[in-house]
C-alpha cells in the first residue's frame, strides 16, 4: 500500500517487478497425454481388464446362440442370429430331476433364504458389536476371543453336530433352518467387523450421550445407526454375497424342493441325461451369478456415498 | 456448603492405580482447575465425578447426595468435552435438546430452555445447522449449551479449548469465566494449560500421578508452590532453580550455590533453615531485579546468553552460578547479547525447598 504514495520512481519499480512476475509460467500446467508412463499403466490396465472379461464375453455370446452355431466351434465368434430361447429355457423349463420349471424356483429360493439371513445376521451382529465396543460388560474380552476364533473353524468340521442341533429343533431339512445357519455363520466376521467400526467413533460422543441420559437402546438407534451407513452397506454386501452363492449349506441343510439357485445351477450344468445345452447352462449360470452382481453395482454407489456423508470430522 | 465432595476416592485398571485415596471437597458456586500434565489422572478424575468410570473404591458426594453409583444422568451434572462430541447427523439444535427428549420433559419446556442457551452463548442464528457447518469455536459453544440447557448445578469441562487455535482459545476462555460470573454454578476444569487455571480458577488442584500435589488459589500456587513440582510445572518460563547449601555468617543466612552466595535472609522461611542443609533455590524470572540500584541487596554480575523480545516484555537468558537462569524484563529495556548485568534478587517472593524431601521449607 506503501506504493499508493510514493514518488514516481518507486512506482516504476514496482511496475517492473510486477510485470517480471507475470511474464512467468501462468495457467494450468501442461500435461503430455500420450508420455511412456500412461502408456504402460493403461496398456497394462486394458490387457488385464480384457484377460478377466474374456469368460463373460463367452459365456454371453454363446447364451445367446442357438446349438447348431455353437456346434461349429467358434466360441469366440458373435452370434449369427441371436436367440434368446436359451435364457427362456434356463430360467422357466430347465429340468432337474422331476422338476421342469427352471431356475426361477431356486432363484425364489435363493431370495427367500438370503433376505431373512442378511437381515437378522446384521441386525444382531451389529448390537453384538455396540455392545462389545461401547460397553465394556464383564467377560467381554473372553466373549470377542471366543467370536473370532469361530471365524477361523473351518465349516466342515461343523455340519455334523449342527445337522443334529437342527434335528432337535424340529427345523432341520426347512428354510428356517438355514436362516439360523447362515446367522450364526455370519456373525463372528460381523461382530468383529461392527466392533471395529463402533470402536472407531469418537468414545466421546458415547460419553457425550450417557450424560445426555440416553441409555443401551436409545445410543444405539439414536447416534450410533445413523453414524453407521457405510459399515452396514459393507455388511450388507458381505453377506449377500456370501449367502447367496452359498452352496454347501444350502445341499447340506434343505430339501431339494427348497434347494437355493446355486444348488439347482449346479444340477441343471451337471445333468448327464440328453444333450449338453451350453447355451441354457451360460444363460443359467449368468443368471444366477447376476445377483451379487447387481449387489456390487448399486450399492457400490452407495457405499462411496455414504462414506462422504458420513464423514464429519471432530 | 460443598457441591462436590470426593472422599478417599481410588480407581485401578487392573494392576495400575490411577487414583489413590483422593479426597477433594469443593465449595458451592466454586470455579476449580484440575491441572496436570497428560496421564496425571485429572481427566480419570472428572470422570469418575461424572459417573462415566466406576470408581474402585471411595465415595462422590454431589450437593450432599451420594451418588457413587449413581448413572450420569442422575448426578445433576453437564459434562463439555474436548471434542466437543456433537451428534454429527442432528441439527445444533436437536443436539441441544436431546438430553430433554430423553428425559421426557414437555416440548415448550425444552424450547424455552434452548431458547435460553442459545441467548446466553449467542448461536440462535446457529440452531438450524448440523455440526459440520460450525467452526470450532461455535462447536464449542454448543457442546457448552448441551450442559446448559440441562439446568443443572455443576459443569464439567474436559479440556474444552484444547482443540482450538490460540486466538479463539483466548476468546472463549474469557467467555466461559462470564458464564461462571453469571451462572454461579460449580464448574470443576480439567485442563494442561496452566494460563488457562490461572486465570479461570478459583482455586487450582495440580496433580501429578494421581495424587494431588497442592490445591490453592491461583496467587498461592503461583507464590508460594508447595513443592519442586508446582515450582517447576507453574510459571513459563518456568521457575530458576539452583541447588546450594545453607549457609550461616554474622547472623544471616545464605544459600552457596557453585561459589555464589545468595541472601536469603529476608526468606519467610516455615521451619529456620540450618547451616549445612541442602536446599533449591527457586527464583521466578520477573522476580529478578537488573541493573537497579537496591539497598540492602547485593548484587550479582552476569552475562547476557541471549535475548528473546517478546513485545511487552523482554526475556534474558544469562549465565549465574555455573547454569542458565531466564530474566523478565520490560520490553523497552534492551540487553544485547554479550552485555554485564547486575542483578539483584527479591528473597521475600523466592522460594526454597528441601533438596530430599523436595518440599517447601
Amino acid at each position: 500500500m506503501d506504493n499508493m504514495f510514493a514518488s514516481n520512481n518507486t512506482l516504476t519499480a514496482y511496475e517492473k517487478e510486477t510485470r517480471r512476475i507475470e511474464a512467468g509460467p501462468s495457467g494450468r500446467k501442461p500435461r503430455r497425454r500420450l508420455s511412456r508412463r500412461n502408456i504402460i499403466v493403461y496398456g497394462t490396465l486394458i490387457v488385464v481388464a480384457l484377460y478377466y472379461l474374456l469368460p463373460l464375453y463367452v459365456m454371453i455370446v454363446t447364451s445367446l446362440k442357438g446349438m447348431p452355431e455353437i456346434r461349429v466351434g467358434n466360441i469366440f465368434a458373435p452370434p449369427l442370429e441371436i436367440t434368446f430361447e436359451p435364457w427362456v429355457k434356463a430360467w422357466a423349463e430347465a429340468c432337474t430331476g422331476l422338476n421342469c420349471d427352471g431356475l426361477s424356483r431356486g432363484f425364489w429360493n435363493s431370495v427367500r433364504i438370503t433376505v431373512p439371513s442378511v437381515i437378522i445376521s446384521i441386525a444382531v451382529a451389529s448390537v453384538n458389536g455396540y455392545a462389545l465396543a461401547n460397553w465394556r460388560f464383564k467377560g467381554a474380552e473372553l466373549f470377542f476371543t471366543i467370536l473370532v476364533v469361530g471365524a477361523f473353524i473351518p465349516y466342515q468340521v461343523m455340519i455334523y453336530p449342527i445337522v443334529i442341533v437342527l434335528r432337535e429343533m424340529g427345523v432341520y431339512g426347512t428354510l428356517t433352518g438355514l436362516v439360523i445357519v447362515h446367522t450364526i455363520f455370519g456373525m463372528p466376521i460381523l461382530t468383529l467387523l461392527f466392533r471395529n467400526y463402533f470402536a472407531g467413533l469418537p468414545e466421546e460422543l458415547f460419553k457425550a450421550a450417557r450424560v445426555d441420559g440416553a441409555g443401551f437402546w436409545t445410543i444405539y438407534f439414536k447416534i450410533m445407526l445413523p453414524m453407521s451407513l457405510p459399515i452396514f452397506v459393507v455388511a450388507m454386501i458381505l453377506q449377500v454375497t456370501g449367502i447367496w452363492n452359498d452352496f454347501l449349506f444350502g445341499v447340506v441343510f434343505t430339501r431339494p424342493e427348497y434347494y437355493p439357485m446355486t444348488v439347482q445351477l449346479n444340477n441343471i450344468v451337471n445333468s448327464v441325461q440328453g444333450v449338453k445345452e451350453y447355451n441354457v447352462n451360460m444363460a443359467a449360470t449368468i443368471l444366477t451369478g447376476a445377483v451379487p452382481l447387481v449387489v456390487y453395482f448399486v450399492s457400490g454407489r452407495l457405499f462411496v456415498r455414504g462414506i462422504a456423508a458420513g464423514a464429519v470430522k471432530g | 456448603m460443598t457441591s462436590v465432595s470426593v472422599r478417599d476416592l481410588s480407581l485401578n485398571f487392573g494392576a495400575v492405580t490411577v487414583l489413590d485415596k483422593l479426597n477433594l471437597d469443593i465449595d458451592h458456586g466454586e470455579f476449580l482447575v484440575l491441572l496436570g500434565s497428560s496421564g496425571c489422572g485429572k481427566s480419570t478424575l472428572l470422570n469418575c465425578i461424572a459417573g462415566l468410570l466406576d470408581v474402585s473404591d471411595g465415595q462422590i458426594f454431589i450437593k450432599d447426595r451420594n451418588v457413587t453409583w449413581e448413572e450420569p444422568k442422575d448426578r445433576g451434572i453437564g459434562m463439555v468435552f474436548q471434542s466437543y462430541a456433537l451428534y454429527p447427523q442432528m441439527t445444533v439444535e436437536r443436539n441441544l435438546s436431546f438430553g430433554l427428549q430423553v428425559a421426557k420433559i414437555p416440548q415448550p419446556e425444552i424450547d424455552k430452555r434452548v431458547k435460553r442457551a442459545a441467548a446466553i452463548l449467542q448461536i440462535e442464528a446457529l440452531l438450524k445447522r448440523k455440526p459440520s457447518e460450525l467452526s470450532g469455536g461455535q462447536r464449542q459453544r454448543v457442546a457448552i449449551g448441551r450442559a446448559l440447557v440441562r439446568d443443572v448445578d455443576v459443569f464439567l469441562f474436559d479440556e474444552p479449548l484444547s482443540n482450538l487455535d490460540a486466538k479463539l482459545r483466548s476468546e472463549l476462555r474469557v467467555e466461559i469465566k462470564r458464564l461462571h460470573q453469571s451462572l454461579k454454578n460449580t464448574m470443576i476444569y480439567v485442563t494442561h494449560d496452566q494460563i488457562e487455571a490461572l486465570t479461570l480458577a478459583d482455586r487450582i488442584a495440580v496433580m501429578k500421578s494421581g495424587v494431588i500435589q497442592q490445591l490453592a488459589d491461583p496467587m498461592t500456587i503461583y507464590n508460594a508452590p508447595e513443592n519442586l513440582f508446582v515450582a517447576g510445572f507453574i510459571g513459563s518460563p518456568s521457575m530458576n532453580f539452583f541447588r546450594g547449601d545453607v549457609e550461616a555468617k554474622d547472623g544471616r543466612s545464605f544459600v552457596r550455590v557453585d561459589g555464589v552466595a545468595f541472601d536469603v535472609t529476608a526468606y519467610p522461611a516455615r521451619t529456620k533453615l540450618q547451616p549445612g542443609q541442602k536446599v533449591v533455590l527457586g527464583l521466578r524470572p520477573e522476580h529478578v531485579r537488573v541493573d537497579e540500584a537496591s539497598e540492602g541487596h547485593e548484587m550479582h554480575q552476569a552475562v547476557v546468553d541471549i535475548e528473546e523480545p517478546m513485545g511487552a516484555d523482554n526475556l534474558l537468558w544469562l549465565r549465574l552460578a555455573g547454569q542458565s537462569m531466564s530474566v523478565r524484563i520490560a520490553g523497552q529495556r534492551r540487553y544485547p547479547p554479550g552485555s554485564t548485568v547486575r542483578l539483584s534478587f527479591d528473597m521475600a517472593v523466592a522460594s526454597i525447598f528441601d533438596a530430599v524431601s523436595e518440599n517447601r521449607l
